[in-house]
């Protein structure tokens, strides 16, 4: 069967932030640029983002970039890249006052300059005080950002292909990329989408966890695809999880109940972080909170009928305070947990939120994987951003409000790369390999054949218990390796789902199974890469190894998805121009 | 149910995949269980909300906007006992 082609200089995958960014740098070059997104771009996950962006623009407080990276090189764990991370540092500035000139409506001060607020972990002269670095647009950053790059890409004449989802990466024989291919949506169509260069920014997969704050369409689609074609992932045991997501549900918390005097309780009653942080008990670190709740939860104190869960309890603070200091809250309680916290306590779960891991790059966006000696050889035609891209800023955990600079400023960074390689090496589109599609009309065709196979929901539910119960934020050796052996059951039950709807058009339950398809790439390589990392950096807690090991560790794990074979690689230790900023104990 | 294109109530269920979780539980549950029940002209008015920016959506959804528009007054008060 012949697949039908569209021709394009550059294919982006993804109209989220990464990926609006990156068009726009292709279209404004007068390149023919191409979208792709499964749903329209204003709705990609980044709309969640609500906390605001950093730059040290000073506008508040003094700032410089030198302390914003400084506290992202920390808050890595001394796993990020400091050449990334000078370069994002020194961008962000720069990639703000763009998405200013662009129109974005930020917050402002009395004089006109953007408004900054505090947020964790970022400092003034290398952790001597808060500094207020995060610039927003009231609650709605994300959106604002979304909104604001979509309009500049319809102005610069990119072309969206909105309700259309990859499939698969197309690679030459020299392992070129030189296109993907796609699913219409609409009629059911699978296309090949041939271009001189693909840029993936398809965002997270947290919905491999159980617990997620993710959206649906977090499933990792960027990470199964390159799985498939060979391309191996970066760091997939490093995720971050926020302590207070409501049970069952993963709505956020926000740490604000907590400030204002909410307590955690177990299954006795007990408010047990006295006993895990005698002094800051509930306003412990977030990392440090959600490790002692997954604790009290496989030591048997957990709540609820399955004992999984923790209590969040507020009515002691009076209806008074819960209404006025904690607005939407008790909305929330009552919407997606069923309690109403003025008399009941709320109950919450460690929620998986950012995935730190994922296609590796350097901090000009093209992706970069083992060649013979050389440990980071381009592979041509290939770039990744935003969170589906490993630069690596975040190493072992990111700080709030990097991912949305990280978004814009290796968003621009990759479509600049992209337009330097197809102007001045890619003269012409390189051909299509013969076979170029077979493999998503194979996986299409296998699913509407498949005969007493088994549900998607239930497989996709037993992968999230699995990684939830193996590889949340409390981790050792005996269940990690558990985990490995289960999740491997798992993909093998992948192989054999069914759906029921063969139709073409619209077909919601098709493309939940080839997103869960991708998914199980996710979730193998995190169990995976998480079991063999014998030491406990920032995000990566292991029970049965403790410290941080620099000697051994500081390295950054690939996965290989054709064997589920590791290897590793070393970090980058020489920032673009400053001295390296050696590894120190992480201590707050 | 109504006479409304089936290919049109497929399109709706996709589109009601949300860039925020919260609404994509209280469509998941809607779609699960009310959905199938509506007239045509909850529909319309349904299809009008997937329309909305999912901030405001989830805005009118938690009760923490006011609905103006009259033709979705009705539909939003549908999806709030969802
Ligand atoms: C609740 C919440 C709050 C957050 N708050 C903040 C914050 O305040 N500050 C901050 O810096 N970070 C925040 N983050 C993190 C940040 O929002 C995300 O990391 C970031 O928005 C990801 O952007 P992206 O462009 O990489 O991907 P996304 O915005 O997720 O976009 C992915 C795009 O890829 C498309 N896509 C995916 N797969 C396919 C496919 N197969 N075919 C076609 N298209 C596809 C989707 O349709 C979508 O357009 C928050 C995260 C959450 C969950």
């Amino acid at each position: 069967m012949t697949i039908p082609v569209r021709r394009f200089d550059a294919v982006i995958v993804g109209g989220g932030g990464a990926g609006l960014r990156a068009a726009l740098q292709l279209s404004e070059s007068g390149l023919k640029t191409a979208v792709l997104s499964k749903v329209f771009p204003t709705r990609s996950h980044t709309v969640a983002a609500q906390g605001g962006i950093s730059a040290s623009l000073g506008n508040v407080q003094e700032d410089r970039w030198e302390w914003h990276m400084f506290d992202t090189v920390k808050g890595s764990d001394w796993l990020g890249d400091q050449d990334a991370i000078e370069f994002m540092c020194r961008k962000a500035p720069e990639a703000v006052i763009e998405l200013e000139h662009f129109g974005m409506p930020f917050d402002r001060l009395e004089n006109g300059k953007i408004y900054q607020r505090p947020f964790g972990g970022h400092t003034q002269n290398e952790g001597e005080a808060p500094v207020q670095r995060a610039c927003a647009a009231a609650d709605r950053t994300g959106h604002a950002m979304l909104h604001t790059l979509y309009q500049r890409n319809v102005r610069a004449n990119t072309q969206f292909f909105i309700e259309w989802m990859a499939l698969d990466l197309i690679r030459d024989e020299d392992g070129d990329v030189v296109g993907v291919t796609a699913l219409e949506m609409e009629t059911g169509e699978v296309y090949n989408f041939h271009a001189k260069g693909v840029l993936f920014a398809t965002g997270g997969a947290g919905r491999i966890y159980a617990a997620s704050t993710n959206a649906f369409i977090n499933t990792g689609d960027g990470l199964g695809m390159s799985v498939r074609a060979g391309i191996p992932l970066e760091d997939m045991e490093f995720w971050q999880f926020h302590p207070t997501g409501v049970a069952g549900a993963g709505v956020l918390i926000t740490e604000g109940v907590r400030g204002e005097g909410g307590i955690l309780l177990n299954a006795n009653g007990e408010r047990f972080m006295e006993r895990y942080a005698p002094n800051l008990k509930d306003l412990a670190p977030r990392d440090f909170v959600a490790r002692s709740m997954e604790q009290e939860v496989l030591e048997g104190r957990g709540c609820g009928p399955n004992k999984d869960h923790v209590l969040l309890k507020l009515d002691h603070l009076g209806p008074d305070i819960i209404k006025q200091r904690l607005p939407g809250i008790r909305e929330i309680a009552i919407k997606f947990a069923g309690v109403d916290p003025i008399k009941e306590p709320i109950p919450v779960i460690p929620t998986c939120h950012y995935m730190m891991g994922g296609i590796p790059t350097n901090y000009r966006g093209e992706v970069v994987i083992p060649k013979g000696d050389n440990p980071e050889a381009r592979v041509n035609g290939f770039y990744a951003a935003g969170e589906c891209a490993c630069a690596s800023v975040h190493g072992a955990n990111r700080l709030g409000t990097n991912s949305l600079l990280d978004l814009v400023v290796f968003g621009k960074s990759a479509g600049d790369s992209m337009v330097e390689f197809i102007k001045n090496e890619m003269p012409t589109w390189k051909p299509l390999p013969a076979n170029a599609g077979q493999i998503s009309l194979d996986r299409i065709a296998r699913l509407d054949n498949q005969t007493g196979g088994e549900e998607v929901a239930d497989v996709r539910a037993a992968m999230q218990r699995t990684v939830q119960a193996r590889a949340a934020v409390f981790r050792n050796s005996e269940n990690l390796a558990l985990g490995v052996k289960e999740i491997q059951e798992v993909a093998e039950r992948v192989k054999r789902t069914q759906i029921k709807d063969k139709s073409k058009v619209f077909n919601t339950a098709r493309v939940e199974a080839l997103e869960l398809e991708n998914l199980i790439e996710v979730a193998v390589a995190t169990l995976i890469s998480a079991d063999a990392r014998k030491e406990s950096r920032g995000a990566h807690a292991h029970a049965d190894f403790q410290q941080r090991d620099d000697e051994v560790w500081m390295k950054h794990t690939l996965y290989y998805g054709e064997d589920r074979r590791l290897t590793y690689k070393p970090v980058h230790t020489k920032p673009l121009s400053v001295e390296y900023i050696a590894p120190k104990v992480r201590t707050f | 149910m109504t006479d409304f294109d089936p290919i049109e109530l497929k399109r709706i269920r996709w589109r009601s995949r949300r860039g925020l979780l919260e609404l994509d539980l209280v469509l998941e549950r809607f779609l699960a269980n009310g959905f199938e029940q509506l007239t045509t002209a909850e529909l319309f008015a349904y299809q009008k909300c997937l329309d909305l920016g999912d901030n405001d959506f989830l805005d009118y959804v938690n009760g923490k906007a006011e609905v103006d528009d009259p033709e979705l007054a009705h539909i939003i008060g549908i999806l709030r006992a969802a």
